[in-house]
């Protein structure tokens, strides 16, 4: 199969990514071939078979729902690019 | 031991000499910076050193281990070992990039609980090592920060996605080291540089702080020179976490080794899927001669199939990128990481993306969106986890009948810098024998086996059912008391 410049340019905006149009077409190529590999998955019978939904054996123990101490705004801002009185700073969404 | 090569010592070693006194953890510590000061230029294993905490924590562990003379106190079971942790891992206060710009200037205020342990059980640590960005990638060579290299020969990758871990260990920087396994990432690498390393059971160590890539799959590992060495730290970072719903909480067993090489009673399975068309005969003559090894030590060896096999490589390249599609979502250059000067939300997400993310993450998260996306859900990512159900199944089966699979952890040994640059499927086909595993979530341990012809080393690898991690211990354990490649040190 092949990716047309399109539905590269679609997957991109889904996966909200700005690339140069030589990384469009590098991608286009690339990810035809790896899909065309993936297409052998086709030829395995899995009627009847499960999805996998977890590789565990046993469900796992919840913790129990408790108040704790954790971390402070200032401690959880300080990675922030942009941040005023407690908060993150984002461009403005709404005109 | 002179005070100037501490850093050859084994964790064992090193923990028995701090034990008798012999050395301080300064001493030790200060050799493993030399080391590293003296190598780093050419092997570049980590991307951030930590030299100073190290000291400051070497010294607080010298005075604990004196104060302790005194009071009789019970100390800290690995206190003054010097470890090295992928940048993969949170560590509080200190740079955690996960091999990406778009982390460049990110300094966690948490430890992951793996690493949090392993201080609380008395480690030093040295500083976050080098790894393919956001542990995707088979050579380190994805690693803004620029390739590791293979201490055997700096012509050659070191593996990846824990190259740096694995290079460190290799060079003898460090006794140990984490790393990250997600699709082959600790195990691959150890074998590419000749040490061995631990993939855990899923569940059975906390990935929290551990940056997430394929949540289903991703596993916290260690580095060490033997397999002794990785059950002294694995045996301290084990075990449920509240903070990880997915460590489940079952007794840690004791890693105690046996003290006679003697593997009577101890079935292991030999799948003939691993052994194709293709691979360098040299890996395969060294691994089948080892199982030869451990047949002679009193297994019984016997083939068996794990007839999915082939399809774990297509499965993993759909599911791993797909749950990173979503995983890698959180970088949107507002509550950390890079920014880039935008009008709009949708231009700050896209610009941000688009300049902090490497090539081959980018590569990953346009698969992973393909494949969950509208018309194709079901064709690619629903398909892929019902074979990956075979593939489960398969280990369900075979670990019925054997108590261990040992099997090649990699087609061939390390491959050149640039090599596989412009084929990333040819990249991909060196995690064959090691995708399966993380599928199955069963644990995998790969210690050196040989070398080929070109002085390179080559890695075997021991699976177990799921939480018999124990298993794996004792037979490379067994293996490593009448062999020495495990002893065998790059010329550098």
């Amino acid at each position: 199969m092949s990716l047309t410049l399109e539905e590269v340019e679609h997957i991109a905006s889904l996966a909200r990514l700005e690339l140069t149009a030589e990384e469009k077409e590098r991608y286009r190529q690339q990810l035809s071939a790896i899909l065309d590999y993936a297409r052998r998955l086709q030829e395995v019978d899995t009627t009847g078979i499960p999805p996998t939904s977890s590789v565990l054996p046993a469900r796992s123990r919840l913790r129990e729902d408790r108040v704790e101490p954790s971390l402070t705004p200032a401690e959880l801002l300080r990675n922030a690019p942009h941040a005023e009185k407690d908060q993150f700073r984002v461009p403005p969404v709404i005109e | 031991m002179s005070a100037n090569n501490l850093h050859e010592l084994s964790l064992a070693q090193a923990l028995a000499g701090l034990q008798r006194g012999d050395f301080s953890s300064r001493e030790l510590t200060d050799a493993c910076l030399a080391r590293i000061d003296g190598l780093e230029t050419r092997v570049h294993a980590f991307i951030t050193l930590t030299p100073d905490l190290a000291r400051q924590q070497a010294d607080q562990a010298d005075a604990v281990r004196a104060r302790a003379k005194k009071t009789g106190e019970a100390l800290p079971p690995l206190l003054g070992l010097p470890v090295a942790v992928k940048d993969v891992l949170c560590t509080r206060g200190v740079r955690t990039t996960c091999g990406s710009r778009i982390l460049e200037n990110f300094v966690p205020p948490f430890n992951a609980t793996a690493v949090q342990r392993a201080l609380d059980a008395g480690m030093v640590l040295l500083g976050k090592t080098n790894n393919d960005e956001f542990a995707m990638g088979s050579s380190t060579e994805n690693s803004a920060y620029g390739p590791t290299r293979n201490p055997w020969d700096l012509a050659r990758v070191p593996g990846g996605s824990s190259g740096g871990s694995a290079a460190a260990v290799a060079a003898r920087m460090t006794p140990a080291a984490f790393g990250s396994d997600t699709g082959g990432s600790v195990r691959q690498p150890a074998s590419y540089c000749g040490i061995s390393g631990i993939k855990p059971t899923y569940g059975r160590v906390s990935r929290y702080g551990l940056v997430a890539y394929g949540s289903s799959l991703d596993s916290v590992g260690l580095f060490a020179r033997s397999a002794e060495d990785l059950s002294l730290v694995f045996s301290q970072i084990a075990g449920y976490d509240e903070r990880d719903a997915t460590t489940l909480d079952l007794p840690v067993p004791s890693y105690d080794l046996p003290q006679a090489p003697d593997l009577n009673g101890v079935r292991i399975g030999v799948p003939k899927e691993y052994f194709i068309a293709g691979m360098q005969a040299e890996v395969e003559a060294c691994v089948r001669q080892a199982i030869e090894q451990l047949q002679a030590l009193g297994a019984q060896v016997r083939e068996i199939s794990l007839p999915h096999t082939e399809y774990a490589l297509p499965v993993y390249y759909l599911i791993a990128p797909a749950e990173a599609s979503a995983n890698l979502a959180r970088y949107d250059g507002i509550r950390y990481g890079l920014s880039e000067e935008s009008e709009t939300m949708l231009e700050l997400y896209r610009r941000t993306r688009g300049a902090g993310f490497g090539s081959e993450v980018k590569r990953r998260i346009m698969l992973g969106t393909y494949a969950l996306s509208a018309g194709y859900y079901d064709a690619y990512y629903g398909q892929a986890q019902k074979v990956r159900t075979l593939i489960k199944r398969d280990f369900e089966q075979a670990f019925e009948q054997v108590d261990a699979i040992a099997c090649p952890v990699a087609p061939s040994t390390a491959f050149k810098l640039g090599e596989h640059a412009d084929d990333p499927l040819a990249m991909y086909l060196e995690d064959v024998f090691t995708l399966p595993i993380n599928l199955g979530g069963v644990p995998g341990l790969a210690f050196p086996a040989g070398f080929d012809r070109q002085g390179l080393p080559v890695g075997m690898q021991l699976l177990g059912g799921h939480f018999n991690e124990a298993v794996l211990f004792r037979i490379a354990h067994a293996y490593q008391m009448v062999t020495d490649w495990h002893t065998r040190a790059p010329a550098l």
